[in-house]
């Protein structure tokens, strides 16, 4: 498995995904080839797919740590916290000074399931920052 | 130190700047040296397994044969001695005690052939965790250093096509405007479908004449008829 793969797949998935959702792929190349998935009427908030010798990171940026009301930082990271479990495959990071929302998946996942894990992925962000707004500036 | 420690002190220590190696490329070394040493020793130790469970195989098998010889001379020293033929009887004895002694032998051969075959088993197990253990390990620090280029990849590209990450508010204040204008267009949509069904239901009902018929100037001469009346 590698992001051209996963990009090839999501891009002839195009009105047919099973999860109703339209991914646009763009790769970006670096040490590490990482492919930039866009939802459709959600580019805001991307999901960036890198794969490593075991496994297929998913992550999406949520906020930076300036973005945090400064008084309510701890109480942030506790409901953080009792949230990672109950949310679906998804689980809270934290990459330098930004918070992210990520999920992993074994190297030999199937495609679908790589889908299903975008569109989750990508619902419970935009579900974390509206729970979680009234901690953010 | 354990490797959750080295990288959490690594993370602490202030190693996020962008380009700068979370893990240091040696240790990843020295892990990929170890997980091959270790598989080194699993192969050998299953290499010296296989050998040593053969020969415990093998030393069972005398143990049984010699059993077996001991209990059908057995049976010949008694016939030999209802038979009154006691040098016969003497003779087999001795031959029942030769192969006794050589029992023994056998026995403590094939006990210190388990006593090995068990040990190596242990050493198998104990070096397949170990492996499994230190790769556990190196894909911890192989997805750390991968992490840490990705975000740089990402980092740069946001930063040479110019475009400004949004708040996590803003964002959202997007996505759900798109989504709401998105279902008022669905809405919008519904509802001229209904109309039009609307429209072409009262056709339908008209053409059968059924409900408000035209308004012809047959019917207004009709009614004019009527008030004259």
């Amino acid at each position: 498995m590698n992001i051209h793969k996963i990009a090839n797949h999501l891009n002839t998935l195009a009105d047919n995904s099973e999860t109703g959702m339209v991914f646009d792929c763009q790769p970006i190349s670096g040490e590490v080839d990482v492919l930039q998935v866009s939802v459709i009427g959600r580019e805001e908030l991307p999901i960036f797919v890198s794969v490593t010798d075991d496994q297929i990171l998913c992550i999406t940026y949520l906020w930076g740590a300036d973005e945090v009301k400064p008084d309510s930082i701890h109480e942030m990271h506790t409901s953080m916290l009792e949230m990672n479990i109950p949310m679906p495959l998804s689980s809270f990071s934290k990459i330098g000074d930004k918070y992210v929302i990520v999920g992993a998946l074994s190297i030999s996942s199937t495609y679908d399931d790589i889908e299903h894990e975008l569109a989750v992925l990508n619902n419970n962000a935009i579900e974390i920052i509206d729970d979680m707004s009234e901690y953010l500036v | 130190m354990s490797i959750f420690k080295k990288i959490m002190t690594a993370i602490r220590g202030g190693a996020t700047e962008v380009g700068e190696a979370i893990v240091d490329s040696n240790a990843t070394r020295i892990f990929e040296q170890e997980i091959r040493d270790a598989e080194n020793h699993l192969t050998k130790a299953k290499r010296d397994l296989t050998g040593v469970m053969a020969q415990q195989m093998a030393a069972s098998r005398d143990v049984d044969r010699i059993k077996r010889e001991v209990t059908e001379h057995e049976g010949y020293a008694i016939q030999a001695m209802n038979k009154g033929d006691e040098t016969l009887a003497l003779a087999v004895a001795e031959k029942i005690s030769n192969l006794e002694g050589e029992q023994t032998t056998q026995q403590q051969a094939l006990d210190s052939f388990t006593g090995s075959a068990n040990r190596l088993k242990e050493l198998v197990k104990k070096s397949e965790r170990q492996v499994q253990e230190y790769k556990r390990q190196l894909s911890m620090v192989k997805t750390t250093e991968s992490v840490q280029k990705a975000t740089s990849a990402i980092t740069d590209n946001f930063s040479s096509s110019n475009s400004k990450l949004l708040s996590a508010k803003d964002s959202l204040e997007r996505i759900k405007a798109k989504q709401q204008s998105f279902d008022d267009k669905m809405k919008a949509a519904e509802l001229l479908e209904s109309e039009n069904s609307d429209n072409s239901l009262a056709a339908q009902l008209k053409e059968a004449g059924i409900g408000e018929a035209d308004n012809n100037a047959n019917s207004v001469l009709e009614r004019l008829k009527a008030k004259q009346k």
